[in-house]
């Protein structure tokens, strides 16, 4: 025990198991190379909201110069972690991995009683079941269609409690159907070629119905038999990233044990997000016996929807060409955390007409961050602005992007500074282009 | 100090005032390994607010150190004497390119990439390229004298800096130099260019843009061992070719940037040469031609051509990640800046190779060979034993062996606290004399990063009591 600055009694040092490991921590040789990378830094100038000076914070708290304490916690929770520090970082420092057991240092100690109650009730209670977040996200479709929206947002009754007002506002429209397929199996056309298992997880199928369908007709077009196996969950990777590290690796379980009973060559995930925690199970589980070689296996098959239609490679469309000019924003647990780039940007070169004008600093979080859209939202707003300043000077009338987070923030983005720009997934845009080709009729829809 | 806070806060922005412990922290390092904490942190968001800083805080009678991002390797950014630490990151914004008169005025705080990003669409582009440019600012560059691989063929950052507005110790804001080289009078601006934030801050800067090349020729040149790579060097240089970059890495650092980088070395070199040649593409095809064939005659086991940017940019990502890369060998660095003319090159290695044996301590080099600039980098850990005493020790075997071999001390990286002691290596009473000078004729007193550059036995009130100095006192003007 130590005494922190204002005199309360504060506990210096890390607990438990889940805590910044030395090694890790020990192979910053501050050399600043990520400083320009971090969007949190560019945006404030701060070393404090820096992954350099984050760092330095996990060293102080190691070496017991600080506390899990006030000076330090809200510089690790400006953190969007979005991981391009860790792909500029030429020392192989683990970034990614450290700020999230700085988080699950953090979570014993939070005050202050909506944070904990919101954690408790999304990380223990919506985000591991299916069923629960199918419930909430149907009241909210509800609530968006009825009038009922329209009668909060006229009458303005929101402005009464603050944040409610503005948690109100930034909430995803629902407008689309859901995805409703987990159970199913869906045939290849033509000879097999592949065996894939589709993450359908949390959120993407009620927020992107749509784009799940249509990640359904893309792999089947091209060959793959798509299992959507019906026991998977949420992949745990929201869990994590806020610190509930016991909480995300039961998700993680149950989706590893779902994928390697389908008996499936592939998982696939059409959430850069989610992809990029799958692909790091081994780690996660490298201290549990029973799952430490199931989840190197099923790390080891995960693959991200672009990176894998793009090795195929795909079929090209066989349609007309669509003039339809397209720029694209990196998810950062695509381009950094799985140092994925080339592969959407291949796929949408294949299809016709498509012309993808590059976007100043497309490798630049949008401000998603996960559950930072809602926690950090001064910063997350600051970041959204000037992304769609940077979209909106390329004249694309389309922003494609490969991450549900992303897909929410830019289309946020966009209505509030009133841009008629259409956000999407790199698969719809392929997908469209698929359904304009004459053998394809536009009905045939997986999942309805 | 609860007054200088509270006009500090009024002068920049609460948000921009740093006073906790815990996150004073953060601003205790830069790129090197010396360490002390600021008093407090401030972060100006414009000039005035700078110049506001700068008088608060000599009206309190504490110092003000400037910091760009904290990646100097000289130590020249660390708070020594406590004080405002004054980060002039916010102050990022390229003002104005002036594409008639190949011109850009910038603020302190824009990154040394940037500029040559935003000089781009016409063609131009800044020429200094420390290999941290993708993070270091131009405030920085221009306090070190900042250097960089292609400052063989272009000069380095006084050659490129044509004028400045500063902030004085009293707190006013005032131009030297200006839009273009050519002026009339002393030129201020040489003098304050590399003097290290001791007698000014900059707020903004002048800076020259030239021409893209038309064409652009990358060489990496494979070696068995460091001699044959050395030889190279000097036979290219001998034989007349002035390219825009030669660069050396021995085996240690190329282990350390392969994995890290993938930039195509082969991991079992003994080391390699990474070669630039540009300008317009006739000569260039020529001079490229003409150095492999000096490579080969040297002992080279292969020379690889990289002319299309992919490559190209690869190639020299290894390089300029290779200072961090080396963090996966040890987890601390002391990397050194000594000169040593270019055909000493091949015996100054041989020394270094010596010194690591004698104080059991890894040194990789990796630097630039065609202006004899070595950046020999001794690997340590702080947490063990008395490593880091020992990596000091050999430093200083270093720099010796380059003032011995007829060098200098520092060739892009300034002096700041990691070479003060060895000054007068260098330089004697008088030429230290000469320079303490500068200070009262700007009138800077120990209000602006004391405890740097100068030998004192190191405190500030030594650096007053020295005898230019205390002959004219603090506030003079000459």
């Amino acid at each position: 025990m130590a005494t922190g600055v204002r005199g309360k009694v504060i506990v210096a040092g890390f607990i438990g198991a889940d805590a910044p490991q030395e090694e890790d921590l020990y192979r910053c040789v501050h050399c600043g190379l990520c400083l320009n990378a971090c969007p949190t830094y560019v945006e404030t100038g701060l070393e404090t909201e820096s992954p350099r000076g984050r760092i330095a914070l996990m060293k102080a708290v190691f070496e017991g110069r600080a506390g899990v304490e006030p000076g330090v916690v809200e510089h690790w929770d400006l953190c969007i972690q979005c991981r391009a520090c860790e792909a500029a970082c030429p020392s192989g420092v683990p970034y990614g991995r450290l700020i999230e057991q700085a988080q699950a240092q953090m979570r014993p100690r939070r005050r202050g009683l909506p944070g904990r109650f919101v954690a408790w009730l999304a990380y223990g209670h919506l985000l591991p079941s299916p069923g629960r977040m199918r419930a909430i996200a149907g009241l909210l479709r509800l609530y968006q269609r009825s009038g009922l929206r329209a009668l909060v947002r006229a009458t303005r009754v929101l402005r009464l409690v603050g944040p409610l007002a503005e948690a109100e506002a930034s909430l995803p429209d629902l407008s689309q159907p859901a995805f409703r397929a987990t159970g199913q199996v869906f045939p290849a056309r033509g000879a097999v070629r592949h065996r894939v298992g589709l993450l359908s997880g949390c959120v993407m199928p009620l927020f992107h119905g749509p784009t799940m369908e249509a990640a359904v007709r893309v792999l089947t077009r091209n060959g793959c038999e798509v299992h959507v196996p019906a026991s998977q969950g949420c992949c745990g990777s929201l869990n994590l990233h806020g610190g509930d590290m016991d909480g995300g690796r039961a998700m993680a379980r149950r989706n590893i044990d779902a994928f390697l009973e389908a008996g499936v060559d592939v998982v696939i995930s059409a959430s850069a997000g989610c992809g990029a925690t799958m692909k790091d199970s081994a780690h996660l589980f490298h201290d549990d016996p029973a799952y430490a070689a199931k989840a190197e296996r099923f790390g080891a098959m995960t693959q991200d929807i672009t990176e894998f239609l793009a090795s195929l490679p795909v079929d090209p469309p066989r349609c007309e060409a669509e003039p339809l000019r397209v720029t694209y924003q990196d998810s950062c647990h695509l381009v950094h955390a799985q140092r994925i780039s080339a592969a959407p940007r291949t796929l949408m070169a294949a299809v016709p007409g498509l012309e993808l004008v590059e976007m100043a600093h497309s490798d630049r979080c949008c401000g998603a961050g996960g559950s930072f859209q809602l926690t950090q939202r001064e910063m997350s707003g600051q970041l959204r602005t000037h992304k769609l300043e940077e979209a909106a000077e390329t004249g694309a009338e389309t922003i494609a992007t490969a991450n549900p987070g992303c897909m929410v923030q830019l289309s946020l983005g966009a209505r509030e500074a009133g841009l008629q720009v259409r956000v999407c997934h790199v698969v719809d845009l392929l997908d469209e282009a698929y359904r304009r080709e004459a053998a394809i009729p536009a009905s045939q829809s997986a999942g309805r | 100090m609860d007054a200088l806070v509270r006009e500090l806060q009024r002068a920049v922005g609460s948000r921009y005032v740093l006073t906790r412990p815990q996150e004073l922290l953060v601003y205790e390092y830069d790129g090197a390994v010396e360490r002390a904490l600021p008093g407090v942190v401030a972060v100006p968001g414009s000039a005035a607010q700078a110049a506001q800083v700068v008088g608060i805080a000599r009206r309190h009678g504490v110092p003000v150190v400037p910091r760009g991002a904290g990646t100097g390797l000289s130590g020249g950014a660390i708070p020594v004497y406590g004080g405002v630490l004054m980060p002039m990151t916010r102050l990022n914004r390229v003002l104005e390119i002036d594409v008639a008169e190949r011109m850009a005025i910038v603020e302190p705080g824009v990154v040394n990439i940037d500029i040559s990003k935003a000089a781009e669409p016409y063609g131009l582009r800044y020429a200094p390229d420390p290999s941290s440019q993708k993070a270091c600012t131009i405030g920085g560059n221009v306090a070190e004298n900042a250097g960089g691989p292609h400052c063989l063929a272009y000069g380095v950052t006084t050659n490129h800096v044509m004028g400045m507005e500063i902030v004085l110790a009293d707190g006013s804001l005032a131009w030297v130099g200006g839009r273009r080289h050519e002026l009339p009078g002393y030129d201020l601006r040489g003098v304050l260019i590399g003097s290290e934030g001791t007698l000014a801050v900059t707020t903004k800067v002048a800076v020259r843009l030239q021409p893209l090349p038309e064409a652009v020729t990358t060489m990496l040149a494979i070696f068995q061992d460091e001699d044959d790579a050395s030889n190279a060097v000097s036979a290219i240089v001998g034989a007349g070719i002035v390219p825009a970059a030669i660069e050396m890495m021995d085996r240690l650092t190329i282990q350390a940037v392969e994995p890290a980088i993938h930039a195509g070395y082969p991991p079992d070199a003994g080391a390699v040469l990474l070669v630039e040649v540009e300008g317009l593409s006739e000569p260039v095809a020529e001079e490229s031609e003409e150095v492999q064939q000096v490579c080969y005659r040297n002992g080279a086991t292969e020379v690889r051509v990289a002319a299309d940017p992919t490559l190209r940019e690869r190639l020299w990502a290894g390089r300029k990640t290779a200072l961090g890369a080396l963090g996966r060998l040890a987890p601390n660095y002391y990397l050194l800046d000594g000169v040593v003319p270019r055909t000493k090159i091949l015996e100054a290695l041989r020394r270094i190779r010596e010194i690591s044996g004698e104080y059991a301590l890894p040194i990789a080099n990796v630097f630039h060979a065609g202006d004899g600039n070595l950046h020999p980098c001794i690997l340590f850990d702080e947490r063990v034993g008395d490593q880091l005493r020992r990596s000091k020790e050999a430093g200083a075997a270093v720099l010796r062996t380059c003032i011995d071999l007829g060098g200098a001390l520092s060739g892009e990286h300034g002096v700041g606290l990691e070479k003060q002691e060895y000054m007068d290596l260098c330089f004697s009473d008088a030429d230290l004399d000469a320079m303490a000078r500068l200070n009262p004729a700007f009138g800077a007193g120990d209000t602006f990063n004391p405890g740097k550059v100068f030998p004192t036995g190191a405190s500030c009130v030594e650096l007053l009591q020295h005898p230019a100095i205390a002959r004219l006192g603090a506030d003079a003007f000459v």
